[in-house]
């Protein structure tokens, strides 16, 4: 009977969508981890899409571009499932997914089953996305994790003269990337790194790792994100911890900076690499914080905007750029938009970007240190800026593909 | 713990109704059974892809596992909080054994050896789990389920040589025969009715054999019925073996579903989940938890929209979820079908213990 009746709404709202579907639209699916971990980086990233919106508008030519948000939780099936649902009850066109890495590993082999879509995603850094048979409709136009890394290594041991490390990150692909990244040129510049701790996303209790975190190294890097980071720095300034640290893109990052209580002074000196630097001088980037700045009360935000918030800015702004370029034409399985998308260069505010042969983003990157703005609000500051990076980290792509793929313990720590 | 202690209420008061009622499918009887049955089968005719798929199959997948607790807490007696774990664990025995995007891991078995396989060791990792957790009673089963669910996650979590760590197993092989791919939405609805309508009778077949009285037995009064020559542990150990079958093939269904299975899916807030579907739909009844897994589904799926439309917070969608669940045990410790009970109940005043006439169960 429940289920009868049910059955007939369900059939009632079928016809109601079905009306709405008339209009001159393009649909667009976003999702973020609006809930789980990440729940402060999806907001942010929400907050840096918005902001594009502002500042570009969201119609493309006479359409009307209309975008509905669903939430995951950093996990993939969640993605999955949130991706199914705006493809198939809210019929988007294109998405604009996922935020976090496994997601995007997900996402992009699901991208396969729907290849008339296009899929640009979000911000999700996991290496293989891209690197490992990638999807026909996937874009990506935010650097992956190790690209992220690039400059770290090499300025810890020459600048910061480092020469033993240890590393302590979440147990999942995308800081797999992004150690790979500091390990390959750490180790390359003639480094060592003593010791990988992982833990798994979501670890409230991170005393029997605080506990294991060896003495005799010159620095320890926190490849950490969300709530994870900050559980962690809480409990590592109650443990009296005093070693140097180094940070990952999400753990040197507005996210934690701008977190409560002053657990986060820990961070100050900090050095970490990232595809941004919230004191930037570019006037590209500042004219962005601003915008970000102007869409948003300053306490429903960050005092500037943090890397999803940029990825998601960026990721946007593809999409958008793409659709004019192509004056909204979806017809023939989009492969105009999809031919457009893969020349696409955008003047993204954290530097040019461009797309690879994999459709993997091509951009700039930066190495800061955690600086005090005097009033204890925390920013990084860029120390030094890398033009260019690509997805083989300017390894030849045979001897790239010799390392293997990112893991606990790939790469190895050594030159290759 | 309240949940079984109501189902023992209600249903020892049914044993006296035993003697006539035994042999008979009151459910088929009913006229509201057959609009449902007919409603399920011609539903491609009504429904799109989404629902068909994202509302109605996972419905019966989430039902049918949620179905596995039904038999074992309702007429067991056992509330066992590993059933989603069990599903998980064979839904990764299926993309181990079977064909995957993970070459390292997939053994690459046609899904007719893998599926086989992967229900084989599910109902043994099950029944093992039973063997441990039939020494307990009470709340001390429910600790140690969850233990074993809790404990699973985790290693899913961290062990990347089987289980693909976090990021688990991608792009699942869906079975593609006869022409027809049967993961496309239409057949695999069908498969997913004929599944879920095999459990369920099943369960309500076994409800009235000879095993499933001797269960209920041993649920109301363990002491006597060793005294009367059974074996109480084979019994309840003999109801975590078909529980865990049950729960297998929910778990193919899931992985066939979203082509993948990561820890999420087996993670310690879903097995939960499934015991919320089994509890708000009733554990009296095999139906309850097909009407409980709906109930959730559609709060799952559309409280974001609802909040969204009437112009709150879309992020406190949670909490819509929780409020439902939390009106629907307090109007009815029994869930939705007591609520249902109550309602003929007070329609019907003469009938003096109106579900009694309906079995047991």
């Amino acid at each position: 009977m429940l289920k009868g009746s049910l059955g007939l709404i369900a059939l009632t709202s079928l016809f109601l969508s079905g009306a709405a579907m008339a209009q001159e639209k393009i649909k667009v699916g976003v999702t973020a981890t609006l809930e789980g971990t990440y729940t402060v980086l999806g907001e942010d990233g929400i907050r840096g899409h918005q902001t594009a919106l502002n500042v570009l508008g969201t119609k493309i030519g006479d359409k009307q571009l209309e975008f509905v948000i669903a939430s995951t939780d950093a996990t993939p099936d969640s993605a999955v499932r949130a991706v199914r649902k705006l493809i198939e009850q809210d019929k988007v066109q294109i998405l604009l997914s996922p935020l976090s890495g496994d997601e995007g590993i997900a996402v992009k082999n699901f991208a396969k089953t729907h290849p008339e879509l296009t899929f640009i995603n979000a911000a999700s850094g996991a290496q293989e996305t891209t690197y490992v048979d990638p999807a026909p409709n996937f874009f990506r136009f935010n650097m992956d994790g190790a690209q992220w890394q690039v400059g770290l290594g090499k300025y810890a041991y020459e600048e910061k003269k480092y020469r033993k490390i240890a590393t302590v990150g979440e147990d999942y692909s995308f800081i797999y990337t992004q150690v790979f990244g500091l390990v390959l040129e750490f180790c390359g510049a003639g480094g060592q790194v003593t010791n990988r701790q992982w833990v798994p996303l979501g670890t409230k209790d991170f005393a029997s790792v605080i506990a294991a975190l060896p003495d005799d190294v010159d620095a320890i890097y926190l490849g950490l994100g969300g709530a994870d980071a900050v559980n962690f720095l809480n409990q590592y300034q109650q443990a009296g911890g005093k070693a140097h640290l180094m940070g990952g893109s999400i753990m040197i990052d507005q996210t934690i900076l701008s977190s409560k209580g002053n657990a986060k002074n820990a961070l100050i000196g900090t050095l970490a690499a990232s595809g941004q630097a919230d004191t930037w001088e570019d006037p590209g980037w500042q004219k962005f914080v601003k915008n970000y700045q102007d869409a948003f009360p300053p306490n429903k935000r960050f005092p500037s905007p943090s890397l999803l918030a940029t990825n998601y800015y960026g990721s946007t702004m593809a999409l958008i750029l793409g659709l004019r370029a192509v004056n909204g034409d979806l017809s023939d399985n989009q492969s105009k938009l999809k031919a457009a998308l893969a020349k696409l260069e955008i003047d993204a505010p954290n530097g040019k970007i461009k797309l690879d042969s994999n459709r993997q983003a091509i951009g700039t990157n930066f190495v800061t240190e955690v600086v005090d703005d005097g009033k204890g609000a925390l920013f990084s500051k860029v120390v030094k800026v890398i033009p260019n990076v690509n997805q083989t980290l300017g390894y030849d792509p045979a001897v790239f593909a010799k390392i293997g793929l990112p893991s606990r313990t790939v790469p190895e720590c050594k030159k290759y | 713990m309240s949940v079984t202690h109501d189902a023992r209420v209600q249903l020892r008061a049914a044993t006296t109704a035993q003697g006539q009622a035994a042999r008979i499918w009151p459910e088929i009887n009913h006229p509201a059974a057959w609009i449902v049955a007919v409603i399920l089968v011609i539903m491609p005719l009504i429904a799109n892809g989404f629902f068909l798929i994202e509302i109605f199959a996972t419905t019966m997948i989430l039902g049918t596992i949620a179905l596995s607790l039904m038999f074992l807490a309702g007429y067991g007696g056992m509330v066992s909080l590993m059933q989603l774990t069990i599903a998980g664990f064979c839904a990764y025995m299926v993309a181990v054994f079977g064909v995957s995007a993970n070459t390292n891991i997939s053994l690459g078995w046609p899904w007719w050896l893998a599926v086989p396989m992967a229900l084989a060791l599910a109902t043994l990792f099950g029944t093992l789990g039973g063997t441990l957790a039939v020494r307990t009673e009470g709340i001390y089963t429910i600790m140690i389920t969850l233990a074993i669910g809790a404990a699973f996650y985790y290693f899913t979590n961290q062990n990347w040589a089987i289980f693909g760590g976090h990021t688990g197993i991608n792009t699942v092989a869906t079975p593609h025969f006869w022409g027809v791919n049967w993961r496309s939405d239409i057949p695999f609805y069908y498969i997913v009715l004929g599944t879920a309508a095999l459990c369920y009778f099943a369960v309500a077949y076994i409800s009235r054999a000879p095993f499933g009285l001797a269960l209920q037995g041993v649920r109301d009064n363990p002491r006597r019925m060793a005294a009367l020559g059974f074996n109480v542990n084979a019994h309840r150990i003999a109801a975590y073996a078909v529980a865990s079958f049950i729960a297998g093939l929910a778990g193919v269904l899931q992985v066939w579903n979203y082509r993948q299975i990561s820890p999420g899916s087996v993670s310690v807030g879903a097995c939960i989940d499934i015991l919320i579907i089994a509890v708000v739909g009733g554990i009296t009844r095999p139906i309850g938890p097909y009407i409980g897994a709906l109930i959730f589904v559609l709060l799952r799926t559309f409280a974001l929209d609802f909040l969204v439309k009437i112009g709150l917070d879309g992020n406190r969608f949670r909490l819509i979820i929780g409020l439902g669940f939390l009106a629907i045990v307090f109007w009815s410790s029994d869930g939705v079908i007591g609520l249902w009970q109550r309602w003929r109940q007070g329609k019907r005043p003469t009938t003096t213990r109106p579900g009694g006439g309906h079995g047991h169960g």
